[in-house]
């Protein structure tokens, strides 16, 4: 090998780092990535190919997944649930076609904005049911939806507007497992002796919704 | 099988670099686009177990070539990426300014044969073996080597960042 002759690997870093600069200033890899993805996005909506989009939103309660499918919201998440195993079920149940993209969430999270400053009492969106498995949990579910804002029912007065008054602790995992927390208030819902009870997004962000809407 | 967007975080840089090498740094914006729409299309019926850059590559090798004609039948055709890049109009847009070294790049890559091209993106950009490289091109693995090879010495030939001489752009290790 010769003075003016690189090893393979000095020519190979040389070649890497300019294809990722690009032609012009504007045009390196992050910058063009971060194009293309939105670019994707798009042409994948417009395609009819987005099964899922999906993007994040700070909230008093910690960073939410926001999820949802051309029918409605198919998923909201809590940080305290891990987003990567939310993602990676929401590809396992729903369809793998997941992809970021803001703006089918747009209402939703500015419904959800309004709702922690106190501007909002009901979520009017379609919702998407697929992840909630099963009829009584969609059961459990529509009479969650019936639980007005301020108000809290026991997981025995649920069981019983289900129809099953002995499916307590059936109606605690409907809860527990319900995948459009907020929306579905399930964090309405507390123990008979008034203590609030667990909360898939911690019993901490249980007490405080709680305690959002009993000030408002 | 993983969501979609981790496709995209974990391939999208390397694609990139694969169009980028193959088309030049103008096309390969749509090769990449059409490269991923394509890839989203036919991923829910993927093998759990695929390589998943070797399936991208395999498709943005054939995107590629679907830009490359579409280019040749535009009206105003550009035959190559040495024109395009060397083209008076693109240096006058301002903002559009491609800097000498970069040009280098584009201009030693266009020189090359496109099995030459193509191998080196393949095989040394993107890091697929010889096997993989040849069932995208056809031929022999032996033969796919052989068009890496000599893709990698005309390139240590004619491109100058790659130089030690060249100070700016010299990788560490490399100062004569």
């Amino acid at each position: 090998m010769s003075d003016t002759s690189p090893r393979p690997t000095d020519l190979l870093a040389s070649l890497g780092r300019d294809l990722d600069r690009g032609a012009t200033p504007d045009d390196d890899s992050r910058a063009a990535l971060s194009r293309l993805h939105d670019r994707l996005a798009a042409d994948a909506a417009s395609s009819g190919l987005l099964d899922v989009a999906y993007r994040t939103l700070d909230t008093p309660v910690g960073t939410l997944l926001l999820a949802a499918t051309d029918q409605g919201v198919v998923r909201i998440a809590f940080d305290v649930e891990g987003h990567d195993a939310v993602l990676d079920r929401i590809a396992r149940t729903v369809s793998p076609r997941v992809l970021r993209s803001p703006a089918r969430l747009d209402r939703l999270a500015t419904e959800i904005d309004e709702y922690f400053a106190g501007e909002r009492r009901t979520f009017d969106l379609p919702l998407d049911l697929t992840m909630a498995s099963g009829p009584f949990r969609r059961e459990v579910l529509s009479h969650l939806r019936d639980i007005g804002y301020g108000r809290t029912a026991s997981y025995a007065q649920v069981a019983v507007a289900a129809g099953s008054p002995r499916a307590v602790r059936a109606v605690g995992t409907a809860c527990a497992k319900n995948p459009l927390p907020l929306v579905v208030p399930c964090h309405r819902v507390v123990r008979s002796d008034g203590t609030s009870g667990s909360y898939a997004g911690g019993p901490e962000a249980k007490r405080l919704l709680l305690a959002l809407e009993s000030a408002a | 099988m993983k969501p979609f967007e981790h496709v995209v975080a974990e391939h999208g840089a390397t694609v990139l670099r694969v169009c980028r090498a193959v088309l030049g740094p103008v096309d390969a914006d749509d090769a990449w686009s059409e490269t991923f729409l394509s890839a989203l299309t036919a991923y829910p019926r993927l093998d759990e177990g695929a390589n998943v850059e070797a399936w991208l590559v395999t498709i943005a090798h054939r995107k590629a070539i679907d830009v490359t004609r579409r280019r040749a039948r535009a009206p105003v055709a550009v035959p190559d990426v040495a024109e395009l890049v060397h083209a008076p109009s693109r240096d006058g847009i301002p903002g559009q300014h491609i800097e000498q070294g970069d040009d280098d790049l584009w201009r030693a890559l266009a020189a090359l044969p496109p099995k030459q091209r193509q191998a080196v993106a393949y095989h040394h950009v993107a890091g697929l073996p010889y096997q993989e490289v040849a069932s995208i091109l056809g031929g022999s693995p032996e033969a796919a080597r052989r068009a890496a090879s000599d893709g990698m010495g005309a390139l240590r030939r004619t491109y100058p960042a790659a130089r030690p001489s060249s100070t700016a752009r010299t990788p560490k290790g490399s100062a004569s």
